[in-house]
């Protein structure tokens, strides 16, 4: 086993080394411009093109033009939410998403309303991090343009019920735009039986290169339009100009290929090793707490708090493993995950909340490890705090009066 | 972020981590922070003829945090209490080789180290109230 181990799955993947072969001839033999349209250089680049955007649009069932290349899922939100509003700005200005969405789409809807571009409703989440589909259908109103709901919480891996969301917004004539940036390649995603209208997601967190992601943008029933929000050569059918980038879409397309071949047995053996770590470490340490859905969750998603211990000195505790906090001790955020707010955890306990990606790459020894290191380092930590002593004493945390500074 | 040398090796060998009975003769216990902002610090001293003695903490919080309180221990013991009242956060931060995000862990350890001496002092003034 080598060490430093990579649990931090969610927050970006490992290349899948046929991912890198397929790119590895499109940087220097292979290397024209994918809108030449005349000569050999061009046409070969187009032809590698189109065979990826073939293959990602069957992971998701849509038509191969119905994809658009972007720099990431940030720049897929962005596209998405800017670009229909503006489209559809004489319909309304009104946006519909959830308070736990990724900062790519929770900032942008922040932007338009500062701009004056949209009214945005943020819809609560229950404890375990999902949106409940009638509160989607009581906010809409005549003026809604578009819902933007996440499809897997990035933090806690809740999986929303977006095919009751999506029938809602077709019901009501109203776009859905889905943030699947966590899901796809990972849970099956079928944009027809979903109903989504618009869909982000990147080719890094699935095994692909950095720097490329796509937004999926409905070409029937209805036609999604949408303003382009950088001018230029006009790619992409206009939505997004700018040169392909051909070796990152190679390896985009090829991740797809991968991810829907292996996905059952991926699927199996994360969700085996996930449930492995889950059990180990929520049998062995008292007080520790699981965020997200019980069930309804990604397969190598685990988020935990462990009362009376702070997130990062955790992480401290495990330097050989790459882990996630949602604690930020800085003077500058003292705020912990707003996400895990969101639930209704408790700051304390948001504070003290470790996640743990599981990805393809990682194996059962390595879990065995980090099972091992957690209870070593929390009962340590414990140890040390002056809140566990309290608690061990009978005080109630709750009735003290913090000098809080 | 990369910690420095000094805070790892305070956080992987805490000095004086522990905890005296706060009503034994001598102590003073300074509880500091709070859980909702991630850090509580709590630096107790043993004050024999007007001298530190001995030192104990117990924190929750990030490494800097328990890094500050335990390097806090360290100093106070041997010192008397008005050269521990001259301890400084900026003697910590420089020391540990704190960034300017985590200079509040400095501070807070300044805080402890305070309310603890305060703690004893109020006990040494009113020794039958403190029983």
């Amino acid at each position: 086993m080598k060490l430093p181990i990579f649990l931090d799955n969610h927050s970006t993947t490992p290349m899948d080394p046929r991912v890198l072969d397929a790119m590895l001839p499109y940087f220097v033999e292979k290397f024209g411009n994918a809108a030449s349209r005349n000569h050999a250089f061009g046409w070969a680049a187009e032809e590698a093109v189109e065979l990826a955007r073939k293959q990602i649009a069957k992971l998701i069932n849509a038509d191969s033009k119905e994809i658009v290349f972007t720099s990431g899922a940030t720049e897929s939100d962005n596209l998405a939410l800017k670009g229909v509003l503006e489209m559809y700005k004489e319909k309304g200005t009104h946006l519909i998403t959830s308070s736990t969405e990724h900062r790519a789409v929770l900032d942008t809807a922040k932007s338009l309303e500062a701009k004056g571009l949209a009214t945005v409703t943020y819809l609560p989440v229950d404890k375990h991090g999902m949106v409940n589909p009638d509160d989607v259908r009581n906010a809409i109103t005549d003026k809604t343009v578009l819902i933007s709901v996440m499809l897997a919480n990035n933090e806690i891996g809740t999986i929303n019920p977006i095919r009751e969301i999506g029938k809602i917004a077709k019901e009501k004539g109203v776009l859905f735009h889905c943030d699947a940036t966590q899901g796809v390649g990972k849970i099956p995603v079928d944009v027809q039986a979903m109903g989504i209208d618009l869909m982000s997601f990147t080719a890094h967190k699935m095994y692909g290169p950095k720097g490329v992601g796509a937004l999926y943008v409905r070409k029937k029933s209805p036609r999604v339009r949408l303003v382009a929000q950088m001018d230029g050569g006009g790619h992409e059918r206009g939505m997004r100009s700018g040169t392909l980038p051909v070796p990152l879409i190679v390896g985009f397309g090829k991740a797809c290929e991968l991810c829907e071949q292996e996905m059952a047995t991926d699927t199996a053996r994360l969700t085996a090793m996930r449930n492995r770590l889950e059990t180990a470490i929520m049998a062995g340490l008292e007080e520790s707490y699981l965020n997200g859905h019980p069930t309804d969750r990604l397969p190598g998603n685990l988020n935990i708090s462990f009362a009376y211990v702070e997130g990062e000195s955790l992480l401290m505790g495990m330097k050989d493993i790459a882990l996630s906090s949602g604690s930020a001790c800085t003077s500058a955020t003292l705020e912990p995950s707003y996400v895990l707010r969101a639930l209704g955890v408790g700051v304390e306990l948001a504070h003290s909340s470790i996640r743990f990606g599981l990805g393809r790459f990682n194996t059962e020894e390595e879990v065995d490890y980090t099972i091992k290191k957690v209870m070593e380092i929390v009962t340590k930590l414990r140890e040390m705090s002056p809140l566990y002593e309290m608690a061990k004493e009978g005080v109630d945390l709750k009735s003290v009066q913090w000098a809080a500074h | 972020m990369a910690y420095s040398d000094k805070v790892v090796d305070h956080f992987n060998n805490p000095r004086n981590m522990g905890s005296f009975k706060k009503d034994e003769d001598g102590v003073g216990t300074g509880m500091v922070g709070a859980p909702e902002c991630g850090d509580v610090m709590k630096l107790q001293i043993k004050v024999q003829d007007d001298m530190i003695v001995d030192a104990k903490f117990k924190t929750f919080g990030c490494g800097s945090a328990i890094a500050s309180s335990s390097l806090a221990t360290e100093w106070l013991k041997g010192k008397t209490i008005e050269e521990a009242q001259k301890i400084k956060n900026t003697d910590i931060v420089q020391e540990l080789n704190l960034p300017p995000v985590k200079i509040h862990c400095s501070v807070l350890a300044e805080d402890a180290i305070k309310a603890a001496l305060a703690d004893y002092q109020k006990k040494a003034d009113k020794p039958e109230a403190a029983r």
